[in-house]
């Protein structure tokens, strides 16, 4: 047991007096960043993507559009996300000659893996609205694409919730693997402490518990919302 | 003021629809009868091209809408529709599930105007001053096309007796509610026919009358409406035209007293026998 102190001491010591926890709260910012905005691209792909997928497809537009939409979630449903942030970095930005940091690379990745994945969310969630909501607007002379983002959408996204918290939970844990690009996060910040302190059980320990306080955080936050949300049903 | 010919529709093979032929007048109130299945809500449904006709002809105010080309939204205005399950936006209030569709198209239509008068300024900068084209006059704006609309959704909310339901979602209103606030909605377009289907099928039995009572309202101001109902009673009273389709055709097209009281054809003489 005195042995567990001692280690103890030792990461504090760099922790503290290091500065261990700039590096710490530096790649706190850079998972959380890359986990939200991740999911905010996710969300915009994915639900672009999932009205292409439930548009009536009597016209051959909509029909290649639907296409285009199936192999791209077919791609990023099919491959890890290492391989994909991988072959972003280190493949496709070379061969483009971009040049964007690891941070960006895995925001952008992070970003077009989760559409894929939330494509099938919303679609799931707009074929459980009743076809009725977008016959009642395209009676009243609304566009199809209105009375999808007015009517049909909204409905959706509140039917999917719970879901959506899901899959920001798995974004945030999935963040972990951003170190293949160089990408300075969580795991990159203990694993340093580690390394210079020549002790890793201790910040290791650390990092475990901070991500399951994020996922904690996240999931009562949640919770809250949902709840919010069933109340404006039963307003007044 | 709508003329059907020829109409014809079919799901794959299925033909559903084998030539309707009809005229609706303006201030025609028109039931139509017929046995489950004969294709009422299928031919209901294609007048406003809710289900694009696979044959013949729509004329709505003189423009064949059954023709892919033409803007469907633009002329579905003009024609509103009350669903058998109400259909009310369960994501709007009352007053909104009202309001929505004015105020976009009001709003849709302020965009349009201002987009052209730009357009005329810029090429009235390259025509002679004899030639410079007149811009459309912007008569309104957003907050006044709101209030508009709000002033027009709380006069019909009073005229049913719920505009103390405005602001509440449609969730908890009884099914009578519902339908008579989709009935407003409908309205609310100004719309120069309605078009109902079953609108009292799927209601307790005593909310029937609050339903057909508002239809008799509109029907004594002339509205003209198009009503798919099993309510014989209340075609026979507020009808003055009643069609009978079976397997897709209409086959017995007449005014009330007649229809009911000596119908020619076997098979509307049948279906008679058993509903009434
Ligand atoms: N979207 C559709 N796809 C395929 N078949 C359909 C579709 N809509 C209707 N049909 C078929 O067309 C036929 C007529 O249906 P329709 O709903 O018009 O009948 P209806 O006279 O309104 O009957 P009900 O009194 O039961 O409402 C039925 O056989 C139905 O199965
Ligand atoms: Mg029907």
């Amino acid at each position: 047991m005195g042995d567990f102190a001692k280690k103890i001491d030792t990461f504090l010591d760099v922790f503290i007096n290091q500065n261990g926890y700039v590096k710490v709260l530096n790649g706190l910012q850079n998972t959380l960043l890359i986990a939200v905005l991740g999911l905010v691209i996710g969300i915009i792909i994915g639900t672009i993507i999932a009205i292409v997928r439930v548009i009536p497809k009597y016209k051959v537009l909509p029909r290649i559009l639907n296409g285009l939409c199936s192999f791209y979630v077919g791609l990023f449903r099919g491959t890890p996300i290492v391989v994909q942030l991988l072959v972003f970095y280190y493949v496709l930005l070379p061969l483009l000659g971009v040049r964007i940091s690891g941070v960006n690379v895995a925001i952008l990745v992070f970003g077009f893996n989760s559409g894929a994945y939330i494509s099938e969310i919303m679609r799931s969630g707009i074929l459980s609205v009743d076809h009725g909501q977008m016959e009642a607007g395209r009676a009243v002379g609304l566009g199809y694409w209105t009375t999808m983002l007015k009517i049909v959408i909204p409905q959706a996204v509140k039917n999917i919730l719970p879901t959506m918290g899901n899959e920001f939970i798995a974004l945030i844990k999935e963040t972990s693997v951003v170190s293949f690009v160089g990408a300075l996060d969580l795991y990159v910040a203990f694993s340093n402490i580690g390394s210079n302190s020549y002790e890793f059980m201790v910040p290791y320990l650390v990092m475990a518990l901070i991500y399951i306080i994020l996922v904690l955080i996240i999931s009562a936050g949640i919770k809250l919302m949902e709840r919010s949300l069933r109340k404006s049903d039963r307003r007044h | 003021m709508i003329d059907v010919i020829n109409l014809q529709k079919s799901f794959g093979e299925h033909n559903v629809l084998n030539g309707i032929n009809v005229k609706i007048n303006k201030g025609d109130i028109m039931c139509v009868i017929g046995p489950s299945g004969s294709g009422k809500s299928t031919f209901l449904r294609c007048l406003n091209c809710m289900e694009d006709p696979t044959g013949g002809q729509i004329i709505f105010n003189g423009v064949d809408i059954a023709d892919f080309k033409v803007d469907i939204n633009i002329h579905r205005r003009h024609m509103g529709m009350v669903f058998q399950h109400f259909n009310l936006f369960n994501n709007k209030t009352v007053i909104e599930n009202i309001m929505l569709a004015p105020v976009h198209i009001g709003l849709a239509d302020l965009k349009k105007t201002k987009r052209q008068n730009s357009i005329i300024k810029l090429t009235n900068l390259f025509r002679s001053s004899k030639m410079k084209k007149e811009l459309s006059p912007v008569t309104t704006d957003k907050a006044q096309i709101k209030q508009k609309a709000k002033e027009n959704a709380l006069a019909l909310l009073d005229r049913i007796g719920l505009k103390e339901k405005a602001d509440v979602y449609p969730s908890t209103l009884s099914g009578g509610q519902k339908q008579r606030v989709a009935i407003v909605r409908a309205l609310a377009m100004n719309p120069d026919v309605i078009l109902f289907d079953e609108p009292t099928s799927a209601l307790d039995p005593e909310m029937v009358g609050e339903v057909l009572d508002l239809m008799k309202d509109l029907a004594k101001e002339g509205m003209t409406m198009i009503i798919v109902t099993h309510e014989m009673g209340f075609a026979r009273e507020v009808a003055n035209r009643v069609l009978f389709i079976d397997g897709g055709q209409i086959l017995e097209s007449a005014p009330p007293e007649e229809f009911f009281g000596n119908p020619k054809h076997p098979r509307l003489r049948d279906f008679l026998s058993k509903v009434l």
